[in-house]
């Protein structure tokens, strides 16, 4: 294995200067002895003696200032402007299922629009019994639901289809995020329209000044779709679709819809651009695969990671990761060390709900050699995750959208860890 | 089927459903009365639309590309534009209309945008008159290029499709690093973050 150096010439242990390294002693096999009394134990620390802040001072609370670097963050040379942009959730940084409502990546094609909650309109037209308009307040008055769904941009880790090129799973796999929805099911609302007979298509439009606008089939919309107003608990955010988002589990993200104004029900697909020139998947022979709803089943490895390297040394350690389906749950996870040559099935932990992210662990004794690590999720259809080669076999590399190949971490003597292909 | 419902909410108006439904489909449905020229299109594009998508259509900087491309799909960069990649007329006129120029979205009249779509259509070759008028009348005869290069989703048909049997031990005989991100190095530096 090589070290990973930068054209600089600093190896990423640069990178990990300055960060608070628990415990300096690199611990090797059993417990480690001390050298002297550690003052943290014996001299006393300011938290302990002096008064902190009172139940006044946080209306709303925020991270600790030890955790400011974990945010969102924004890949400057992937769009013309941040406006029409992206940005990803560091995923990286975090454990559990459960994505932060400040930290869900942000995916606008006119910028955040801030709507007041009492201008706020949902219509529903076309092939309706009753053409009808709701406020906010009539939304709420709907029997509600509550779900955990994850959500996936189409083009998560698209900048990979022609190799390694993003240093970090934040980038590489952080256009995604999860939450508990609270909403009312779609179909309550177009039940209320009155569907009529030949009525297969539902066209969903957003507030905002790109007015985002996805063809949605009926046969989904009266599935498992919600109208939500809450995220984890609190309100949606503004930059999440405040007041009111579409939520098509298990879909691609383009399709739910934020500052949801409209739904309309027709006999036929209306082809917009979302749906035409964007999130269309262009194969080798030149013509394109539409409608490519599902996202399919998919996993990585979070920690360690570029972004989360091992700074403990050999012994005891912890690999963990998310996986997840478009089509279902994930039952299992397979790891490997070695590349691929041998696999262990990882522990899954935590809830295994429908169309949401699993998180699983893999507990070992880390003998300090360089790893190549990945993981293999299969969903509950029994599809299996592909590799990346198996992909580009079927698709080539043009196709930006649905990668859900296998990803490698190669992890260093030093525990520097690096994004790469292997073969 | 007798659905229960609550009686919430209450019934759009003409207006208000004329206000926001604004969407084209490919049959034309949606389509508005008004017609506009190539060339009048060309002085309204100059105006509002040049200083991202160039004086040709060809994109500046970042911005997209609206014309060019043809041939392309099928190569090592494909070069997808309203000419060599989209497939309806009708997602022209209805994005346009919708949420161009960016920045000022929905301030385009009816005309104008059907005066835009017939300047895209020739720039891109697909109409070869500067004199052509695009109407509702004759909207639909205009066909693009590529329509046809579309098909359903058929991931279904795909041999990674299904349960598959996987290999767990002596998978390989071995692996080689064939590429590395840090060759690249275009990672976002966030050293200033991790104080």
């Amino acid at each position: 294995m090589t070290d990973s150096h930068h054209k600089n010439g600093t190896t990423r242990r640069g990178f990990l200067a300055g960060t608070a390294m628990a415990g300096a002693a690199a611990v090797t096999g059993t417990a480690a002895r001390a050298t002297g009394p550690d003052p943290a134990i014996t001299e006393v620390q300011p938290w302990a003696r002096y008064l902190g802040e009172g139940v006044d001072a946080r209306p709303y609370g925020t991270p600790s200032e030890h955790e400011a670097h974990v945010v969102r963050r924004n890949v400057e040379w992937l769009t013309a402007d941040p406006i029409s942009s992206v940005n990803f959730t560091p995923i990286h940084e975090l454990d559990g299922i459960i994505t932060p409502n400040g930290l869900c990546f942000e995916r606008h094609h006119s910028g955040i629009a801030e709507i007041e909650p009492a201008q706020y309109r949902l219509m529903i037209n076309g092939m309706v019994d009753r053409e009808l308009v709701f406020t906010l307040e009539d939304l709420m008055r709907f029997p509600r639901e509550n779900r955990v769904y994850f959500l996936e941009c189409a083009a998560n880790s698209g900048m990979e289809w022609r190799g390694a090129q993003l240093n970090g799973c934040q980038y590489t796999h952080g256009m995604i995020h999860n939450v508990m929805y609270t909403g009312v099911r779609l179909r309550t609302l177009l039940e209320e329209a009155g569907v009529q007979p030949g009525g297969e298509w539902l066209l969903a439009e957003g507030a905002d000044a790109s007015a985002m606008t996805r063809s949605i089939p009926m046969e989904k919309a009266l599935d498992d779709c919600m109208v939500a107003f809450k995220m984890n608990g609190e309100a949606l955010r503004p930059e999440q679709g405040y007041p009111v988002r579409l939520v098509v589990p298990g879909w691609e993200g383009n399709m739910w819809v934020k500052w949801l104004r409209r739904l309309e029900v027709g006999d036929e697909a209306w082809h917009h651009r979302e749906e035409t020139s964007k999130y269309t998947d262009l194969l080798e022979d030149g013509r394109a695969r539409r409608f490519t709803w599902e996202m399919d089943a998919k996993s990585v490895i979070t920690s360690p990671s570029p972004q989360a390297p091992i700074t403990h040394g050999p012994g005891p350690m912890v690999l963990t990761g998310l996986a997840w389906s478009g089509r279902g749950t994930i039952p299992r996870v397979d790891v490997t060390l070695d590349g691929g040559i041998n696999w262990v099935e990882a522990r899954m932990d935590g809830p295994s709900l429908d169309k949401s992210l699993h998180r699983f662990y893999y507990e070992f004794e880390w003998d300090g050699s360089p790893m190549l690590v990945q993981s293999r999720a299969h969903d509950s259809t029994g599809y299996v995750q592909p590799t990346k080669d198996e992909l580009r076999e079927v698709r080539g590399e043009n196709s930006i959208y649905h990668n859900n190949g296998i990803q490698t971490w190669a992890v260093a003597e030093d525990g520097s860890v690096e994004n790469v292909e292997i073969a | 089927a007798s659905a229960q419902t609550y009686g919430l909410g209450r019934e759009a108006l003409p207006e208000e459903v004329a206000a926001w439904d604004i969407d084209i489909r490919p049959d034309g449905l949606g389509l508005p009365e008004g017609a506009g020229s190539v060339l009048e299109g060309e002085e309204v594009y100059l105006e509002v639309c040049a200083s991202c998508h160039g004086g040709f259509a060809e994109g500046t900087g970042r911005w997209p590309p609206l014309a060019g491309g043809f041939g392309s799909l099928d190569g090592e960069d494909p070069f997808k534009t309203i000419g060599s990649y989209w497939p309806y007329l009708s997602t022209v006129w209805d994005y346009v209309h919708r949420a161009m120029p960016f920045g000022d979205a929905q301030s385009l009249s009816d005309d104008e945008v059907y005066a835009i779509t017939a300047f895209l259509l020739y720039m891109n070759d697909i109409v070869l008159d500067d004199e052509f008028v695009l109407s509702n009348e004759n909207f639909t005869e205009v066909r693009l290029p590529n329509e046809d290069g579309f098909y359903m989703d058929d991931r279904e048909e795909s041999p990674l499709w299904g349960a598959r049997e996987v290999c767990m031990t002596d998978c390989a005989e071995s692996v080689e690093i064939t590429m590395r991100a840090n060759i690249l190095d275009v990672t976002p530096e966030d050293a200033a973050l991790r104080e």
